[in-house]
């Protein structure tokens, strides 16, 4: 296999300051940190309209007719605009497009867009939504899964089957005579809604060519830009966009959002237009993760060694597809766990219904897989009266292993060590519930238990997935580098499109040029289309490629400043070495400082990153090598329940995880905690609530995300076994914290409860024991009646 | 209506006030401060958390014709001369920021935690910020830039 060579020379230089490996503070954190740093909801231009969406109140209705005419003749309203009005493609999509830039037979989901209006003030353009007369025959929404699986429902695409992944590997007839003990079951997952604090927005500006530049909050400038072009009907170069600042994505701005409707409205109007979501709006303006219903049969010896895995996973994605039939197959590329097991067989199916869009969230298909598998694993665990743990150590992955779609595992798989690591360390202290502070105690300060009835439980859970785009698709990111001098000193200037969502990637960016030029100031330009595309901010991939793209182009400015200084000393350039501002011999001494070389001239280069080529699997048994690498992490869970009112306190989140190299140490940390904690409201209270197609929930008072009070403390180790194929070894860190959060939360309440507990997040009815009041317990699993697994 | 309003020090006559606009909206579009963030609207997040004579509030549960002849705080009035406040510079410096969307409403309400208790425990932490909400950190980092702002401020002369 071709890997990209990205390690040339390093000029490891004497003196640097925050390069790879620091902990350097972000570029954009002082001016986050003082209020000054602007997000698309803060976009402003002089003269600017507000754009506001009419959006359908029905899951599924056929329109019949729509009156704008009351609506555009309200004082201030500069226009209003419906499908007639969408000058080039009229639907759009991550993969196909599927999705209408404005409703133009059938709305297929509750707040569907349908129109848009441009006014002076955004009250204004809300009550001209109101006035236009959109005549609707509502239609019986299709909202179950398990009808459109069988794709015959009517009124859907595909009948209702958007995508049936099959993977087969060995024998499942032939292993299941092996098997001592078999287990099964069904686990579902509701729907988890990204719930990122800066909502969908952004300001399009008319040019004066016909052209437009839209300032956005996204995961992706360049796929944003195709679509919104193509919707235009306007070629690549009249669409510019600019990365507005993001507040928070996690897959929930992968699709487009306000992109096509402000350009269409400052096109129209020829005036700026700002488009900001409300809360509620934002609910209705993005995918969500899909709600899965996953049933499971794992064989195993009586030893504990998995013999073989059955899985069949329905993940719903509701009205259009985003993402859909790739986050069905990534969900089943995992969905036997990172165990070693040879005979598999996974259906994964992804449906079409009238429920709102389901697309990518954090972990893309794995966190439903993850969460099932490890939950069939704690009851195989329980029926084999094994300590889950050691379950887990006796089957778990290793480098050469290989996957249920044939492709060995290589890379660091360091799965012994992390559940060793989990294994190992201590129990937090039993609590004292009756003289614990009630903060501490589950209902915290609601003060509903003074300490009776409380029940602690311990759960473990483990995650795999993959890094990167899999699945043959050539993926590349560009970055350029230029280096000048100011003031005596050279300057470097990263140029690079890779959206910064919050995780950091701007701080990586002047690492890697501190770290390969030498320099003490990097600057960093604005993320834009004028540059060659850098690919998502997704798949946990955009370290890895960013760091890929610039310090290979820091490698070719390097060589030049290295070659022009060989012709001014007459030396071979081999002798040489870039530190800082200085160019030194072999000897170490410095010959000639690179403001001499340079002069006034800058040295500028850009380079273009490819991971190792991927192959997609094949249709029939799902086999090929599909993957980039994979990134393993796992949690070990704390948890107290009050079982009379069924409230839960999580104690501890204690997990582990294997990152390849961590560029910048407090920025992994700050990955591995806020993904465990997406997990922990994902376990215990997040649920988008959606009833025949509607949601029931769409605020923050009633969609719920864990705060500071209810996270607990995280102690946590991160392994460093360099990935061979990445640079500086680094692995994509985002996603798999995000895995086994969930899984291992609910692994701790089962064995605190002893219920089954087969479906995530948990609700306080279900953790309601019959037996629970007054028995002392009778009846649950205690954690000193299982085995120990040291 | 007309509202007069001191923001950062800086007083504010400004005429045409709607008489159900907020606070929040009122500082961002009026007054031109977009430091402060509408993340719910309706005092979930914590997000537009600003001080109104010394009170911790969300601003977006505050009409604009409430602060008349009144004082307000935003995250823009908290650094001086250039320097950051060192709440601000122990939230930069302990990693605290990932998107920063929730960052000056945590800030504004940690500096008011602070102010009333210079050192207080983890669980009054938790409690005392549990009303601004923050999706990336996983708040663990926030925790420790409150602690980090209340070590220097203890070590300070």
């Amino acid at each position: 296999m071709t890997v990209t060579d990205t390690s040339t020379r390093v000029a490891t230089p004497s003196t640097v300051i925050d390069g790879v490996g620091a902990s350097a503070t972000r570029p954009d954190g002082v001016p986050k940190a003082d209020g000054s740093f602007v997000y698309s909801s803060d976009e402003y231009h002089d003269g600017s309209l507000w754009g506001v969406t009419l959006r359908s109140p029905h899951p599924r209705a056929r329109i019949l007719g729509i009156d704008t005419s009351r609506a555009e003749g309200l004082d201030g309203v500069r226009c209003v605009l419906t499908h007639r009005d969408v000058p080039g493609s009229a639907t759009y999509g991550m993969k196909i497009y599927d999705q209408p830039v404005l409703a133009f037979d059938e709305v297929r989901y509750q707040g569907e867009p349908v129109a848009v209006v441009a006014a002076t003030h955004p009250e204004i353009a809300r009550r001209a939504c109101e006035l236009v007369a959109v005549e609707y025959e509502e239609l019986v929404p299709n909202t179950d899964p398990e009808r459109s699986l069988t794709g015959t429902v009517e009124g859907l695409p595909g009948g209702g089957l958007a995508r049936h992944v099959r993977i087969r590997h060995g024998d499942v007839g032939a292993a299941r005579a092996r098997a001592d003990v078999v287990i099964e079951g069904r686990w579902e997952m509701g729907t988890q809604d990204p719930a990122f604090l800066g909502p969908e927005s952004g300001l399009a500006v008319p040019l004066g060519d016909g052209g437009v530049e839209l300032y956005v909050s996204c995961q992706n400038l360049h796929l944003d830009q195709q679509q919104v072009a193509d919707c235009l009907g306007l070629p690549l170069d009249k669409v510019r966009l600019v990365l507005s600042g993001v507040g928070g994505a996690f897959g929930g701005k992968e699709d487009l959002n306000v992109h096509i409707h402000a350009c269409m409205l400052a096109l129209r109007t020829g005036r700026p237009v700002r488009m900001v979501y409300s809360r509620e709006e934002s609910f209705f303006g993005h995918v969500h993760r899909h709600p899965a219903i996953a049933d499971i049969e794992l064989g195993a010896t009586r030893d504990g060694r998995l013999v073989f895995t059955k899985v069949r996973l329905v993940l719903d994605g509701g009205a259009y597809t985003s993402t859909s039939q790739v986050v069905i197959a990534n969900g089943c590329y995992f969905a036997a766990g990172a165990y070693h097991v040879v005979d598999v067989e996974i259906d994964g199916y992804a449906t079409y219904t009238n429920n709102p869009p389901c697309g990518a969230m954090r972990g893309f298909g794995a966190v439903q897989s993850c969460y099932a598998i490890e939950s069939a694993m704690d009851r195989l665990a329980a029926e084999l009266d094994l300590h889950p743990l050691e379950l887990r150590m006796r089957n778990a992955i290793g480098e050469g292993d290989v996957l249920p779609t044939g492709q060995p595992v290589d890379g660091p798989a360091p799965v012994q060590e992390i559940l060793s690591y989990l294994r190992d360390l201590p129990l937090p202290p039993d609590s004292d519930h009756f003289a614990a502070d009630m903060r501490a105690r589950p209902g915290g300060v609601g003060n509903v238990t003074r300490g009776e009835g409380i029940r602690r439980g311990v759960g473990y859970a483990l995650g795999m997935k993959a890094i990167g785009f899999s699945g043959g698709m050539d993926d590349t990111c560009t970055a350029r580098v230029t280096v000048w001098i100011r003031d005596g000193e050279p300057v470097a200037e990263v140029y690079c499109a890779g959206p910064e969502l919050g995780q950091g990637v701007v701080t990586l960016e002047a690492q890697i040029a501190r770290t390969e030029l030498g320099v003490r100031t990097v600057e960093l330009r604005d993320k834009d289309t004028d540059i060659a595309e850098s690919g998502a901010s997704s798949a946990s991939r955009q370290s890895w490629m960013t760091a890929g793209a610039v310090a290979g182009a820091c490698g070719l400015v390097r060589d030049e400043i290295l070659a022009r200084a060989a012709a001014v000393l007459g030396r071979f350039d081999g002798e040489l070495t870039l530190d800082g501002p200085e160019i030194r011999g072999r000897d170490g001494r410095p010959l000639v400082s690179v403001a001499d070389v340079l002069g006034p001239e800058s040295v500028s280069h850009a380079f273009t990153y490819r991971h190792r080529p991927t192959e997609p699997v094949d249709d029939e048994r799902g086999q090929g090598n599909a993957h980039v690498a994979f990134a393993y992490a796992a949690h070990r869970a704390v948890v107290d329940v009050d079982v009379e009112l069924g409230l839960v306190r999580v104690v501890e989140m204690a997990t582990a995880q294997d990152v390849g190299k961590a560029m910048n140490p407090v920025a992994v940390e700050g990955q591995i905690e806020g993904g465990t904690v997406q997990g922990l409201g994902l376990a215990v209270m997040e649920e988008l609530q959606i009833t025949d197609g509607r949601i029931r929930n769409p605020s923050f008072t009633d969609y719920l995300i864990p705060t500071m009070l209810d996270v607990p403390p995280m102690p946590m180790k991160i392994f460093e076994f360099p990935h061979p194929d990445a640079p500086y070894g680094l692995n994509g860190v985002g996603e798999p914290p995000n895995l086994s959060s969930t899984p291992a939360i609910l692994n701790a309440l089962r064995q605190a409860t002893g219920l089954e507990l087969p479906r995530a997040p948990v609700r306080p009815a279900d953790l309601i024991s019959p037996t629970a009041p007054g028995d002392g317990g009778a009846g649950l699993a205690r954690a000193d009646q299982q085995g120990d697994p040291r | 209506m007309r509202v007069n309003v001191t923001v950062n020090g800086v007083a504010h006559s400004v005429d045409h006030v709607w008489a159900l606009e907020s606070l929040l909206d009122f500082l961002r579009e009026r007054v031109g401060l977009r430091g402060t963030k509408n993340a719910c609207e309706q005092g979930e997040c914590g997000s537009c958390s600003v001080h109104v004579d010394g009170v911790l509030v969300c601003s977006c549960l505050v009409a604009a014709g409430q602060v008349e002849g009144c004082s307000v705080v935003t995250v823009e009035g908290l650094a001086s001369d250039g320097e950051l406040h060192p709440v601000q510079r122990a939230f930069v410096d302990a990693g605290a920021v990932q998107c920063g969307f929730c960052t000056p409403g945590m800030i504004v309400a940690a500096h008011s935690l602070l102010s009333g208790n210079p050192d207080p425990d983890d669980l009054t932490v938790r409690e005392e910020l549990s009303g601004n909400l923050c999706r990336c950190t996983g708040y663990q980092k926030i925790l420790d830039a409150v602690h980090l702002a209340a070590e220097r401020a203890g070590a300070a002369p």
